[in-house]
């Protein structure tokens, strides 16, 4: 017995939507009771305490010093990132060479610059100038020709990209290591088969397909960096924002606000990056996805019923 | 064994392309190829068969050096294949020169090994404009040509996730053939395909062959191998264990490991 005729061609069946009682999810209703209740709380000793200092978060969140440490901040990790990705890039590329100078060279940097913590060699980047006053250019153990006094050449600013940069490309460098290796080979076979060489294929072919893993973990690492550039109070850097921000706390005798302000900063950046991050991460989705993921404002629109003429 | 000289059609043949003299090649202590010989003549259409693990992809991967022999000479077009002679000894080649001599060996592979990040396009484009420097307009408009000699004229802004096996297959054709390649090779081309897509790709290598192209098949496709090959190669154990025209050899197999083998495939 036949279960089920083909309709015949052209015709089509009626269509019954399903209508059907929905599962019911009373325990989310319970968990987002007791979380309101907490959140009511904390809200309400947020604004009754008064150590929160609030007014004076909002005397100083705008004012120069910490808008001056805001950008001091911004700007020290776009550059530190932008090292550490050149560099790290690099690095990986060296580490998979088959040239064991070269690879044995990339195995040593990540071993020191991983193997090391980050507040250390930021406070050794800021003695470097106590250790050699002067670095000279000229014949190894020869006569020199050109002297740089430290102080003018690595002024701490620029020890703190070096301490930053060069700790991130050690990271960076096992990120992009791994985006490399979870290409498919026949990726690399194909390439080579129509005649590029290794480096031609790892820009052309290798690369652009690894940044779909390298891209999280980065946008991760920004996120980190952001944070971790309030250490450079190791070398010390004093015009960066956690810095200033304790400046202020010290000579108010407040330094809890001032440390709150600091976070909201801190959280704010971030939160920008977060975005930055989801679109990135959406472009390099290109060809391993058969439709994009909805931008959040594709998401709203769909949600009150508003179609793309698309 | 039979002799493993691809036995000639006609008495005057064209010069040889492709030439092997007892080939050797090993994965550690796995032998694979034990002595390979075989000759493909310019505008032969060679056809390799043999059932699995017997060395054929292998073979055809050391032609274009994917693969190093570690024994025997390999040639194409009287050039040595990775190594240049100079005197007595044999030297190495550089990463840049093995490139060079790769562009002329075009390859399609099992997998199609499309580069997913690219159009189909941009594909068939990436070889002559990454290698070879060609003006980006002029390769996009050769690209496009080839996709239509292959049946895929409108799908050049298509990517690969959203192509059918055969339709990516056709676009990896198009691909080595934009490298003007003098010899083709085809790993097994049609063995990741869905039975109703194999016939697409296999009349795209039919109009190839009728072209004058140069190729070397690795196949399990029998029907193709007697319809477009000019030889037949059987590959078992690492070496040729039977070659000749394929009407003959798939019509009297003599050799019993041939015969045994086209028991289970037809």
């Amino acid at each position: 017995m036949a279960i089920n005729e083909a309709p015949p061609s052209g015709e089509r069946k009626e269509r019954k939507a399903i209508e059907a009682v929905p599962v019911r999810h009373p325990g989310r209703w319970v968990g987002a009771a007791v979380i309101a209740v907490l959140l009511a709380m904390f809200v309400n000793s947020l604004v009754t305490n008064p150590n929160w200092g609030w007014s004076l978060i909002r005397e100083w969140i705008f004012s120069e010093p910490i808008l001056k440490g805001v950008g001091i901040t911004i700007i020290l990790t776009i550059l530190a990132m932008i090292i550490g990705l050149v560099l790290g890039v690099m690095i990986a590329i060296m580490r998979l060479s088959p040239n064991p100078v070269l690879s044995s060279t990339a195995w040593a940097f990540v071993w020191v610059f991983r193997g090391t913590p980050v507040y250390v060699q930021l406070f050794l980047w800021g003695s470097v100038i106590a250790l050699y006053q002067n670095i000279s250019l000229g014949i190894p153990f020869g006569p020199e020709m050109i002297t740089f006094d430290t102080k003018t050449l690595i002024p701490a600013f620029v020890a703190a990209l070096l301490g930053l940069g060069l700790n991130e490309a050690a990271y960076m460098s096992e990120i992009v290591r791994a985006g490399i290796l979870s290409v498919d080979e026949g990726q690399e076979e194909a390439a080579t088969a129509v005649g590029m060489t290794r480096m031609q294929t790892l820009r052309v072919v290798v690369l652009p397909q690894a940044m779909r893993v390298i891209v999280p973990p980065t946008g991760n690492e920004t996120i980190s960096m952001l944070k971790t550039t309030s250490l450079v109070i190791a070398i010390p850097l004093s015009t960066e924002l956690f810095f200033q921000a304790g400046v202020i706390g010290n000579r108010l005798f407040q330094p809890f606000p001032m440390a709150i302000m600091a976070s909201i900063w801190y959280l704010a950046l971030t939160s920008v990056l977060m975005v930055g991050q989801y679109y990135i991460e959406r472009h390099y989705a290109k060809g391993a996805l058969r439709d994009l993921p909805p931008t959040p404002i594709q998401k709203i629109r769909s949600r009150f019923g508003r179609r793309d003429a698309s | 064994m039979s002799d493993p000289q691809v036995a000639p059609r006609s008495t005057n043949l064209p010069e040889v392309m492709v030439k092997a003299e007892s080939v050797y090649k090993a994965f550690g202590r796995n032998e694979v190829l034990r002595g390979i010989d075989f000759e493909v003549h310019k505008g032969q259409v060679a056809c390799i068969i043999g059932p699995s693990g017997g060395g054929k992809s292998t073979f055809l991967r050391c032609i274009n050096h994917l693969e190093k022999i570690d024994a025997g000479r390999l040639s194409v077009e009287g050039e040595l294949i990775g190594y240049t002679q100079r005197g007595e000894k044999l030297h190495e080649m550089k990463d840049k020169e093995v490139a060079a001599q790769r562009r002329s060996i075009g390859m399609v592979f099992q997998r199609f090994n499309l580069f997913p990040h690219m159009t189909a396009a941009q594909n068939v484009m990436a070889g002559p404009v990454v290698v070879k420097k060609t003006n980006k307009g002029k390769a996009q408009e050769r690209a496009l040509d080839l996709l239509d000699t292959v049946g895929l004229g409108d799908r050049g802004d298509s990517y690969p996730m959203q192509l059918s096996g055969g339709q990516q297959q056709r676009v990896a054709i198009a691909r080595a053939l934009a490298m003007d390649p003098d010899l083709m090779l085809f790993d097994e081309p049609t063995s990741a395909l869905d039975p109703e897509l194999v016939g697409d790709v296999l009349d795209a290598m039919k109009n190839l062959a009728s072209s004058g192209m140069t190729m070397i098949v690795v196949t399990h496709e029998v029907g193709f191998a007697r319809e477009v090959g000019d030889v037949l190669a059987f590959i078992d154990q690492g070496i040729v264990a039977d070659s000749g025209p394929p009407d003959e050899l798939l019509s009297n197999p003599t050799s019993p490991r041939l015969r045994e083998f086209l028991g289970k495939v037809l």
